[in-house]
């Protein structure tokens, strides 16, 4: 079988499993199902700009928040759908994204400084959220569950099964989108401005330009998912939405499943996500109580893929498949 | 007629002078090695010519255009293409990938981008390692890769920094083969060049630095027995 043929019919059997899940799984399964493929997207939306681009963003939380909080306020006073709701949440998250983005990279700001930028804005943006006394200040926001009993898809009200096809739509529409995006000129200059920014520049490459479009795109998708969050869970804490630890449990994904690759993110929140709550049941059923026991796993995986697969999980496995180097 | 022209080119960093007045050029079809020791400011000049930064004082023009002051990118797209002292693949991609990249330049789509990178990496002989990740390659394929790079961005002027450095004889006789075909083929070149081997066999015209200044110009024959040359390499009590 050629690349391609085993690249498509491995992705054909996880599409064909996924679809099916439902009718196998419970409510509770499919719940965890759920937060695997939604960690699967908001990696491969923070992958866009660190794997493809070269670009380390710990600050992916402020486009969660953002998103969430749009269409949440859209939704909450005014009556306005998540449909409609999710382009203000995009656009609003691009216009923060390209604004960060055009302060680094037009004052040279890279690297690790860079990152802490990122982590700046989200950071003030959670304070900044705790005071607006509209959108509940630090007391939250919340959005109306009543109808939960039956599928309100234009609302996004509805159960387990109505979210879980959801976020496996943007899931597969995100990897769709990143295989293109890898295949066209765009992920050319992208990878050459992450592997040496000046020879890409001697190269023809404006790469202010183009490192700007990939922080737009991942900020874009990465909305989406706050959009999601927002009509899953119904209520919103500046604290929680906009906290570091989101932003880490985002890149988490990637970085255990190997950074710049397509089925990377996707392993990684399958591993990190199902084996914590896996855990977290199992000392539940020892009737041990031990607080933070999920971020001690996360702790020792991360451990244990710096050490001994640096690259992450993906690319060794893809290379035993014969998928080559895991793209 | 001159493709790309100096014209009293200056450039100082932190009160150093590495480049004081210096104009020469390069007509259009021409092969000119730019020479001189460590420190003269070649690199500076070279630098200065990519857009990497602009001169103090002075003008450059590229087909009749002025260029300096524009952004590398600018500069590339109006036509020059350029190598570094220091080899700078794009380590995780594979030979052909890092090629497509500059073919893009030229190329509409990435199909046409790969068929034009194809050609070049053939006529470099680097079309059977096409698939290998470009870290792997060895420091003789690396500067190749680095020519052919720059070529698929379809320059009508190629700066070569030091492409031989390091390079065995025969090694080396390749690679001035490959640029002497290029020549021929209507590519302008301008390199610097430390390895006088490829020096005097590539090109039609020299031009010596020294301390930022241009000391001496002329065809490579006349040069080397130009006193003041020798005296900037050996030091003025050398006897020839």
């Amino acid at each position: 079988m050629s690349r391609e043929a085993r690249v498509g019919a491995l992705l054909a059997l996880l599409a064909a499993a996924l679809v099916a899940l439902p009718l196998a799984a419970n409510s509770y399964f499919l719940s965890v199902a759920t937060l695997v493929l939604y960690f699967a997207y908001t990696g491969q939306a923070w992958n866009v700009m660190m794997g493809f681009a070269g670009q380390l963003s710990l600050g992916h939380a402020l486009y969660v928040g953002l998103g969430a909080y749009a269409a949440a306020a859209l939704f909450t006073q005014f009556g306005i759908g998540p449909w409609a709701g999710m382009w203000l949440a995009m656009a609003l998250c691009v216009a923060a994204g390209v604004a960060i983005g055009f302060l680094a990279f037009r004052f040279g700001i890279s690297g690790v400084y860079f990152a802490l930028l990122t982590i700046a804005f989200a950071e003030f943006t959670r304070i900044g959220f705790d005071h607006i006394g509209w959108l509940g200040g630090p007391g939250g926001l919340f959005l109306k569950v009543e109808a939960h009993k039956t599928t309100d898809l234009a609302n996004l009200r509805g159960g387990q099964t109505m979210f879980y096809y959801v976020m496996l739509a943007l899931a597969a529409g995100a990897f769709a989108l990143c295989a293109w995006l890898l295949r066209s000129r765009a992920g050319y200059y992208w990878r050459a401005i992450r592997e040496d920014e000046e020879a890409a520049r001697a190269l023809g490459i404006n790469t202010f330009r183009w490192k700007l479009l990939a922080v737009a795109i991942s900020a874009a998708m990465t909305s989406l998912a706050g959009v999601f969050f927002a009509f899953y869970y119904n209520n919103l804490f500046p604290e929680q939405i906009f906290h570091i630890s989101q932003s880490i449990e985002i890149i988490l994904g990637p970085i255990v499943g190997g950074v710049g690759t397509l089925f990377g993110p996707i392993l990684g929140a399958a591993m990190l996500t199902a084996l914590a709550d896996a855990l977290n049941n199992l000392v539940a059923a020892m009737g041990w109580d031990i607080p933070g026991v999920k971020q001690v796993f996360y702790g020792v995986i991360l451990l244990l893929v710096v050490m001994f697969v640096p690259n992450g999980i993906w690319p060794p496995i893809a290379k035993r498949l014969g998928l080559g180097r895991g793209g | 007629m001159a493709l790309l022209e100096a014209r009293a080119l200056s450039k100082s960093f932190r009160g150093l002078r590495a480049v004081s007045g210096a104009a020469f050029d390069v007509p259009e079809g021409g092969l000119v090695a730019l020479i001189g020791p460590n420190g003269a400011g070649k690199t500076t000049i070279f630098n200065m010519a990519a857009g990497v930064y602009a001169p103090d004082e002075g003008e450059i023009v590229f087909a009749g255009r002025r260029i300096d002051g524009l952004r590398p990118h600018q500069i590339c797209a109006a036509g020059v293409g350029r190598t570094f002292q220091i080899v700078k693949p794009f380590a995780g991609l594979s030979v052909l990938d890092n090629v497509i990249v500059g073919a893009l330049q030229r190329e509409s789509g990435v199909p046409g981008a790969r068929a034009r990178a194809l050609g070049i990496l053939d006529k470099l002989g680097l079309a059977a390692k096409k698939d290998l990740p470009a870290s792997s390659l060895t420091l003789p394929d690396r500067k190749r890769l680095e020519v052919a790079r720059a070529l698929a961005t379809g320059p009508r002027l190629l700066l070569l920094d030091e492409v031989m450095a390091g390079l065995r004889p025969t090694e080396c006789d390749q690679m001035v083969a490959v640029f002497r075909e290029l020549n021929r083929g209507g590519l302008t070149i301008l390199l610097i060049e430390h390895v006088m081997r490829a020096v005097m066999a590539l090109a039609q015209q020299v031009v010596v630095l020294h301390h930022g200044e241009i000391i001496a110009r002329g065809a490579p024959a006349e040069v080397v027995r130009n006193p003041a040359v020798l005296e900037c390499y050996l030091g003025e009590d050398a006897e020839v």
